[in-house]
């Protein structure tokens, strides 16, 4: 269908062992946004993207990209799918034992079957888009976080996707390497003319560059919309993430017995005798 | 029955329960990785630089160990000997007890521990760092591209060390027993030629190394795969790997040599 989203995902379920991960997910990804997913760490944020990109299966629902259900698609389906869909792993996933150039490569010369002399041309550019080319030599292990990163995003670029996932792209960065990453996720979207999904739960990074966000909490999609509705938001949850608040409706402590009751009572455990 | 005599009987059948769930996941997974295989044999230039990683780095370590345990074989082979008077059959049991058994059985030993642990090192650090998550999302089977031209470089590369090891040997033997001892040259070789069965003794003993190398390979890329994806995982699976692969050997050597040598 010419006018479907790239990325629609209807009433989804999912669970691991018979518990519950996500409940009831309803999302749609427009042509050429940039959607947030946020959440705090363990509600399922990662999970969805493993959904979408077919790594796990629905235990009900559906996830459609490109017009096909994700889940129903064989091996050979599947791999023709993720073709088209790019990936950006929280640290890269930079193969270590490949130079910069190589990494960036390896799609290319798995997939397109081009001649060396067109792929190094295709490497070169993709590098140059992230501002990287004259790295090209280096290794993985030479990088800062942050210039892995944009390797790994010249590689998630280098089949040209429709879509592309972002997943904590922002995590344990410098103020500048954080808003390099910004810029380019904004940049390529828009100059591609993709769509992006980012899971990420740092907030003000992503309020300046994304078109809509879902709030995820406990495996739901408790809140949506766009940034500023987000910043308006009187939900608590949204409230307190968005202010960073230590209490709230996420509690400071983690749930325990009575406090008094707790150091009033007889002391039964004994000191491990190897400390 | 006693509470505590329940509890210890659910966990004895858990732990048997786990054992037979992992062993029938790895059967799996072996077939997986053979079905897979056609890329290792199509794109050679994988599987060869594979060989040079397992295989050729492990030279060092085999080559050494054949010619100590050669020399050793020559001391103590001379001194029982000698006792009969039949010094001169030295070649003869330098080159069977070698290319039979300690060729195979401790070519693999070492192979288990240099290259079988380094496999399964990689593989669960390649999974720990996404690596095999961000190719799998890249449309690229990680079983086809990262397992089977490991699993083929450790069946090809073990009957190759275990010959090397055996040939070291035997030369060590030669070294402590012709040189320093002094006995004949002549008939350290030609007893040796004239007992060494090609068929009997040397194919026995090349069958046994590549069956060694794909046990060894299956469990080093297994445990790698299936590992926990953190530090404390990866240093687990590569420690089963050498264990594991270490009994299975001697495990399966024993089978191997009932089978191969019934005394006839």
């Amino acid at each position: 269908m010419a006018d479907e989203p790239p990325v629609l995902i209807r009433d989804l379920n999912f669970a691991y062992d018979r518990r519950p991960v996500l409940t009831g997910i309803n999302m749609v990804i427009p042509r050429g946004a940039v959607v947030a997913i946020m959440g705090l760490s363990g509600c399922g944020k990662t999970t969805t993207l493993r959904l979408i990109g077919g790594q796990l299966k629905p235990t009900s629902g559906e996830v459609r990209v490109a017009g096909q259900v994700v889940h129903e698609l064989d091996d050979a389906g599947l791999y023709a799918l993720r073709r088209r869909m790019g990936m950006l792993f929280q640290f890269g996933a930079l193969f270590t034992d490949l130079s910069v150039f190589d990494n960036v490569a390896f799609p290319l010369r798995e997939h397109s079957g081009l001649p060396e002399e067109m792929i190094r041309d295709l490497v070169l550019m993709k590098l140059n888009a992230v501002g990287l080319r004259g790295a090209h030599h280096l290794m993985p292990a030479e990088l800062s976080g942050g210039m892995a990163r944009r390797v790994a995003l010249a590689r998630a670029i280098a089949l040209d996707p429709l879509l592309i996932m972002y997943d904590e792209p922002f995590a344990g960065l410098d103020p500048i390497s954080l808003s390099i990453i910004g810029a380019l996720i904004r940049k390529l979207n828009d100059a591609l003319g993709i769509s992006s999904i980012i899971v990420t739960h740092d907030i003000q990074e992503s309020l300046k560059i994304v078109d809509y966000i879902y709030f995820m909490a406990d495996g739901k999609v408790v809140a949506e919309g766009t940034a500023e509705d987000i910043r308006r938001s009187q939900e608590p949850f949204v409230h307190q993430f968005i202010w960073g608040e230590p209490d709230g409706p996420v509690n400071f402590h983690y749930p325990a017995r009575a406090y008094r009751e707790e150091l009033m009572e007889q002391p039964n455990r004994p000191r491990p005798w190897w400390t | 029955m006693n509470p505590s005599a329940l509890d210890l009987l659910r966990r004895l059948g858990h732990f048997v329960t786990d054992r037979l769930w992992r062993l029938g996941f790895a059967s799996r997974f072996l077939m997986m990785t053979v079905l897979y295989s056609g890329a290792a044999f199509r794109r050679l230039h994988l599987t060869i630089r594979e060989i040079y990683f397992t295989g050729v780095l492990s030279l060092i370590i085999i080559l050494v160990s054949g010619l100590f345990v050669g020399m050793v074989l020559g001391l103590q082979g001379y001194d029982t000997l000698q006792r009969y008077g039949s010094s001169e059959a030295l070649g003869v049991l330098v080159a069977l007890s070698l290319v039979r058994e300690l060729g195979p059985v401790v070519a693999a030993l070492l192979f288990a521990s240099r290259a079988g642990s380094a496999i399964t090192a990689e593989i669960g650090l390649m999974k720990a760092t996404e690596q095999l998550s961000a190719m799998e999302m890249m449309a690229v089977n990680p079983i086809a591209r990262v397992i089977a031209p490991r699993f083929w470089a450790g069946v090809v590369s073990m009957p190759l060390l275990a010959a090397l090891f055996s040939a070291l040997g035997i030369f060590g033997g030669y070294l402590v027993g012709v040189q320093l001892i002094g006995v004949d040259a002549g008939s350290f070789w030609s007893q040796m030629q004239a007992a060494v069965d090609f068929r009997q003794d040397i194919m026995n003993g090349v069958i046994k190394s590549v069956v060694f190398g794909a046990i060894i390979s299956w469990i080093a890329v297994f445990e790698g795969y299936d590992c926990e994806p953190t530090a404390e995982g990866v240093s687990g699976a590569t420690t089963r790997t050498v264990v594991t692969s270490s009994l299975a050997i001697l495990a399966a050597d024993f089978m191997l040599t009932a089978f191969m040598f019934r005394g006839e």
